[in-house]
Order: structure tokens, then sequence, then C-alpha cells
């Protein structure tokens, strides 16, 4: 076989998360009532816009998230193939030349020559200090004075065209589709569509993406020949460091609640519920937990978690597996330190639920608790668990950040969001200035926050009306919702 | 009141035990001592002896529970959960690894880290409040929704942007204020100055927008429409009712944080340089200290539930129809 597959703790889990989420769109596309405030989601414009940025995002990390070994050419004297220490995943075979394309250090954006001043041998015999040229950035530029702008702009218009072209394409399938659904010729439809008059914002969306291919199109184009976001320390592509850093913030955002959401939603639904000496247990525990200051807990586990790790180290076959399971300890540890807000809330929920008539109705016929908790309260505090658990997403992102500057983030060997600012934070410091690599580093960072944060309002907005955002402004931005006549 | 801060401060007593068998378990169970010689001593190559030498020195020699070598009271006592962590209680807090005494570190950094938090808790609410009333008055207009999207945005930004984006700006392109560093005296405003700003500056998004959405639930109460009947003007009804009545869930909301501001915010202090309790615990995490992030746990602890306490007095004293029984 020409690779073997490898499943992470992280990925296997990654793939459980989305199996659950799959057979959650499944469920509430069959109920009406649970339907009719996603629709609503659906229908709101800044919503489904940032929903286009996180569906990007979390493609880019789900491919991040098939890893494989490669086999190597040399075999054993069993005839078992030897497979590469090194762990890849699908993403990398995607964007392979941005891997292998390593500089010796640091390289500016677009830069054709090095950043730094070295000696180098003259054809003619003796040694001068110059910039000496990169190894794969514009080399295939011969004189580059002169080519290089020009080069560039060409690639950049190139690049432009085909994400013109690209958008043309999508905007004709997405009408296509539509007017198939509707029942309405592809004119009618196209026209609607450019006008904003669709119920979903289908025209905020392509806008979305057409924005997206405006900046990806001149992008991948370019990234063939040239380093688009520079080069780091030790010569590594910045564009590629960005891309995989997307898998871990999302890994943290996404497993830190997929872990804690049982523990919180079982002991909130029983602590309000059953009350007693059970609701005094479940309010110790978390208090206790709560008051522990959040950042020294994660600290110290982390800190036993490397020790524990570092004592075993022939559990781990691979670089990646090592730093994998340290992901997976941050995202435990984060869930522990995370879940007593949600369980405090569920607490109070289920405390005024279980006086209801129904509850009370249900109690009197004689249904089991665990029946009455899992069939009339748990449906019924679910808008709450989902806007908490959208809401903690950019929160999550944000915190992985600050704990790889703490030193008690992610294994330094992962690139995330965190372990690339802490490298590059001293290289302000530098003249000319390093900014690329920490640019860079924010800018994708805010895109992925304020997108989760968008459509986290929209979610909210949806279940929760009672809680304004303050988005919904329907006198300054008046909405033209006019649904479509099928044409006969 | 009396018998509920009483019973409170009671309640704190089993916390506080929970707080202290979980870092014990944490620090001497799941990793024993044997493992916390091998981590400062280095990984590879360390003879029995070594370990043995350096447990003795930090007083880690000893069974974890129960001495049964030892005499009498003496079986509890002269084990290493009594020695590390019972003494927490009485806030001996030991010496670290370092050797110095942790309970005189915390006294003396204490002051530079409420230097920095003070002045950030303050200008910060005057701030937020202003903005979040001033959004509240020009509600569902243009100005209302740039500010919020100007508030989204502001909480989608990273804090370390903030604070690598002011030490560079403003210490090394405009040379305003010293980069990093602590003084004493009356120098000591100017290395002030920038951490508490940045630690204003990194909460305006998330807090204006909370205060606002707090000042919009009041506006939409009967006793601003009576207030708006009876042809009072609109930053009458603002200052005069709206601005009292949505205080009591700001202040409180804020009373609790107000203990933990002994601890000081640890990356803030460790990026300027601030020799305060933060950047204490950051370099006790990065020196692997354990008996220092153990003290600064304790610490934290306590001053949370001193928290709690002072939110549950703090709603009497603003809301005379809460009473405490």
């Amino acid at each position: 076989m020409p690779f073997r597959p490898v499943i992470l703790w992280t990925d296997a889990l990654i793939f459980v998360l989305v199996a659950s989420v799959v057979a959650f769109a499944w469920y509430v596309s069959r109920h009406e009532h649970l339907r009719t405030p996603w629709r609503k989601v659906a229908h709101s414009r800044y919503g489904m816009a940032a929903a286009v940025v996180l569906a990007i995002f979390v493609v880019i990390g789900l491919l991040d998230s098939l890893h494989f070994r490669q086999s190597l050419d040399t075999r054993q004297a069993d005839g078992r193939t030897n497979y590469a220490v090194e762990v890849l995943s699908v993403f990398d075979l995607i964007a392979g030349h941005l891997r292998t394309m390593p500089e010796r250090t640091y390289s500016a954006p677009l830069a054709v020559y090095a950043f730094a001043k070295e000696t180098v041998t003259l054809p003619g015999g003796g040694e001068a200090r110059e910039f000496p040229r990169l190894r794969h950035g514009g080399a295939h530029l011969k004189d580059p004075q002169s080519e290089h702008s020009s080069d560039v702009l060409q690639r950049v218009v190139a690049g432009l065209g085909v994400a013109a072209v690209s958008w043309i394409l999508l905007t004709m399938l997405v009408a296509a589709a539509l007017a198939h659904r509707h029942e309405v010729n592809f004119g009618a439809m196209l026209d609607a569509l450019m006008q904003g008059r669709t119920a979903v914002p289908w025209r905020s969306m392509l806008i979305t993406a057409g924005a997206i291919l405006v900046v990806a199109g001149p992008v991948i184009v370019l990234s063939g020949h040239y380093h688009v976001l520079g080069t780091d320390k030790v010569g590594q592509d910045i564009l590629y460091q960005t891309l995989k850093s997307i898998r871990t913030g999302l890994v943290i955002g996404t497993l830190t609640t997929l872990v804690m959401l049982p523990f919180a939603v079982l002991l909130g639904i029983m602590a309000g519920y059953f009350r007693g000496w059970i609701d005094d247990v479940i309010s110790y525990v978390y208090t206790t937990l709560n008051s522990i200051p959040g950042v020294l807990l994660i600290a110290a586990a982390v800190l036993i978690a490397q020790a524990q790790m570092d004592k075993h180290q022939e559990m781990f076959e691979t670089v990646a597996e090592r730093a994998d399971a340290r992901l997976l300890v941050l995202c435990l540890i984060l869930g522990v330190t995370s879940w007593t807000g949600l369980c405090r809330l569920l607490r109070g929920e289920a405390l005024k639920l279980r006086e209801m008539e129904y509850v009370q109705a249900a109690r009197a016929f004689g249904v089991h608790d665990w029946q009455i908790m899992t069939r009339h309260l748990l449906p019924n505090v679910m808008h709450i668990v989902l806007i908490t658990v959208v809401m903690d997403f950019s929160g999550l992102v944000l915190a992985e950040a600050v704990l790889s500057y703490v030193g008690v983030g992610v294994d330094p060997s992962m690139i995330s969001f965190g372990t690339m600012i802490n490298n590059a934070r001293l290289e302000l410091a530098r003249e000319p200035m390093v900014w690329w690599s920490l640019a860079s580093a924010f800018v994708f960072m805010f895109l992925l926050v304020l997108s989760a944060n968008l459509f986290s309002d929209a979610v909210r907005d949806a279940f929760d009306p009672r809680l304004r955002t303050g988005w919904s402004l329907p006198a300054i931005f008046p909405r033209r919702s006019v649904t479509l006549a099928p044409a006969r | 009141m009396f018998a509920y801060i009483v019973r409170r401060i009671l309640y704190a007593f089993p916390i506080l035990i929970g707080v202290n068998i979980i870092t014990f378990l944490l620090f001497f169970v799941v990793n024993s001592p044997d493992d916390m010689a091998r981590m400062h001593l280095g990984q590879k190559r360390v003879t029995p002896e070594a370990i043995e030498k350096w447990k003795a020195e930090k007083g880690y020699d000893k069974p974890l529970f129960v001495n049964a070598q030892a005499e009498g009271a003496g079986k509890l006592t002269r084990t290493i959960f009594f020695e590390k962590s019972v003494r927490l209680f009485w806030f001996d807090f030991g010496a670290a690894d370092d050797g110095r005494d942790i309970s005189y570190e915390i006294g003396a950094r204490m002051w530079p880290s409420l230097a920095i938090a003070i002045p950030s808790l303050l200008v910060g609410l005057a701030c937020y409040i202003t903005f979040a009333l001033s959004l509240a008055f020009f509600r569902a207009s243009y100005i209302d929704f740039l500010g919020v999207v100007a508030c989204v945005a502001a909480m989608s930004i990273s804090g370390l942007f903030y604070i690598i984006g002011g030490q560079y700006v403003i210490s090394k392109l405009w040379n305003l204020v010293p980069i990093s560093g602590y003084g004493d005296g009356l120098d000591t405003w100017r290395f002030v100055l920038l951490p508490a700003a940045i630690g204003v500056i990194g909460g305006i998004g998330g807090s204006t927008r909370l205060y606002r959405t707090i000042f919009l639930e009041e506006i939409g109460k009967d006793y601003v429409r009576t207030a708006r009947a009876k042809g009072l003007s609109e930053p009458r009804v603002l200052f005069g009712h709206v601005l009292r009545n949505g205080l009591i869930p700001i202040l409180t909301g804020v009373v609790v944080a107000i203990p933990a501001l002994f601890i000081g915010s640890l990356v803030l202090e460790s990026f300027f340089g601030i020799p305060g309790l933060g950047s204490y615990t950051i370099d006790a995490i990065e020196a692997q200290d354990f008996s220092v992030v153990r003290a600064m746990v304790f610490l934290g602890s306590v001053l949370y539930i001193v928290g709690l306490i002072l939110t549950d007095i703090s709603y009497t004293l603003a809301d005379p129809r809460i009473r405490l029984q």
C-alpha cells in the first residue's frame, strides 16, 4: 500500500463530532418545530455570510484531519513496507508545494531576495555581502530586477480571472439549483438572486464567496512560485502555517465543548430536577472547580501531562501523535474548567421547568424520573445548550493563543495561531521588522473568530429572541423577502 | 444579614478543602515526588541518590497521607499532605524552589499588580458605561449599529494583538512610555500607563456590548415609559432612571472580580515585565515550581470565594428589595 492511514485521537473525535452533527441535522430536518429557529438562522444575512467563511475554514480543517503516513521505497527483509515517520494529511497533499518550498530563513512576502545579507562567492572569484536569491521564491525569474513586478502583476490578474470565472460558474450553479427546486425558470431565479429577493440570503452568501475568491484566486496562482506571506525563521512558508493553524483552532473550539457537554447537561439537569442532596453535591463540585483559577488549573494539568508523556515516550510512535495527545489533554482540561457555567445555567432552568404543569402531569402519571429528564426537560433546555456551544467557540480559539504564550498550550511542534504568535513576537524588535508572520496569524485568527461571533449571534437571535444582539434593525435595513411564486 | 455572612464563610471551608484535595491529587499523586525530582534534575541519567537528596531538601521525602513510623499526632502531621497542603489554610505557603519565602513574595508583588489592575478597572468601567449608554441613547440608528459592529470586531481581536501592537506603536515608534519594566515612586505612572490602557481596550468590545444589552432591557420596562409619559427629557430618563437601575447588575458583576485583581493579569504582566503576582505565577509555571503554583491556586480560590460573598452583600446594598437570609 502506498500509504497507511493514521487516525489520531483528535481525528477520531472530530469524525464522531461530524457524525453527530449530521445526525442532529437529519433529526432537526424531520421536525417542523425544530426547523423553525434554524430557518430563522438561514434567513439572517450576516449569519449566513459568516457561515460561508466558517464553512471554508471547516473544510480546510477537515481535510487537515485525514492523516496518513507515506510508504518509503526501502523494504524490510521480510517484505513489509516501511512508512515515513512524518504524519501527513490530505491537506498537505493539496498544499504540497507550500510545504516543500523551504527557504533558509526569513523572507518577506512575495520576495525574490533573502531578508538578510549573506556572504556569497562571486562567479569571477572573490566574495561579496549581498542579498542572495531565494531558493524557491521567484526562482523562475531570470532577471528579478526588471521582471519581478510585472510577473507578480500578471499572476494577480490571472488569479482574478480565475476567481471571476469560478464566481460566475458558482452563481449560475446556485441559480440553476434554486430554479429547479422552486420550479421557476432560470432567468427569473437569477433576477431574484441578483436583487436579493430570495428568502435565504443567497446574494449575501455569493458576495462573501466572491470576496473570498478575489483574495484566494491570486494567492493560489502566486503561491506556486512565491511565498505569498513570506517565510519564518526556519524558512517555512507562513501561508502554509496559517492554514495548518486552522485545524488546531477548530479542534480546540469544538472538541472542548464536545468533551464537556455530556457532564454539564446531565449534572445540570439532575441538580435542578432532583434538588435536595444531589443538588448540594453537584453545586459543591462545580463551585469548587469554578473557584480554582482556570489558567492555573490548565497550567498544572498540562505540565503534569507533559511530564507523564515524557516518562512514557514509548507510547507515541511519531511526533505528531505526541503533539496530538497533548492537544487532547488541553481540550479535556479546558472542558473541565468550562463546563461549570453551562451546568449552572441548566440547573437554574431545570429548577424552573420542573414546576411546569406538563412535568407535574408526567410525574402524576408515574413517568420514570429518567424519562422525564430526557423527554420533557432535555428538549426544553436544548436552546441554552446550543447557544452556549456556539458562543464558547470563539472564546476558546482566542484562549488557545494566550495559553500557548504562557507555555501551557499546544505542543511547540504543533502549528497553531498561539505558537506562531509566540515564535514571532520577538521579531518585531528586528531591524528591518519581520511583521508578516504575526500579521498573518492575527488576521486569520480574526477572520475565524469574527465569523464565529457573527454566526453565533445569528443562532442566539433565532433561539432566544429575548436577547437582542443589536444586529436586526428593521427600520434601517428593510428586508424585502418575497416568496417566489411557482411559474405555472 | 450577619448570620448569612457567617454561614457563607463557613460554607467556604468545604470548598477550600475540595480545592486543596484537587491540587494535592494533581501535584502529588498523579505526579509523584520522584517525577518532580526527575523533572528538576533532568530526565536522563539521574541517580536514585540524587533524587532522594532533592526530595529531602524540599521536604518531599515523607509518606503521602499516613506516616507509620512517627509517634502520636506525628502520624498525621509529618506527611506531605499535612506539610504541603493543610498548612495553606493558615496561609503558610512555605518556600519556593529557589528558597525564597512565598508569603513574603506575595506581599511584595501584590502592589505592582494592584497598580495596574485598579486603574484599568475604574477607567474601564467608566468608559464601558459611557459608551454603552450612548449606544442605548442612539438605539436603532446607524450610530448604534456601527457601535455594535465595532464591538463585535473588537471582541474578535486577540488580546495579544492589543499588547503587541500597543508596545510596538506607543513604545517603539513613538517612544512615549518605556516598553516594559517597573519603577518605584513618582516614575511608576510611566510604566503603568500602557498596560492599564491595554487592559481597558482589551475588554471594550465585550463589556460595552453586554452593558448596552442591560441598558436596553431597562429601557423597555414600564417605569421608563412612565417617566417619559411624565414628560421627562430623554437624557434625564437615561441618567436618572435607566443608568441607576442598570448599574445594579453591572456593579454586582464587577464586585466578583475585585478580589481577583490581586492576582493581576498573567499575560499583561509578563509582557510588560511588571513584577506582580501574574508574572510571578508565569515564571513559576515556566520553571515548574509547583509550590508557588499551588500557593497561587489556593490564594485564587480564597479570593474567588471572597468575591462571591461580596457580590451577595453588594446586591443588598444596591437593591434594598433583595434580602439575604
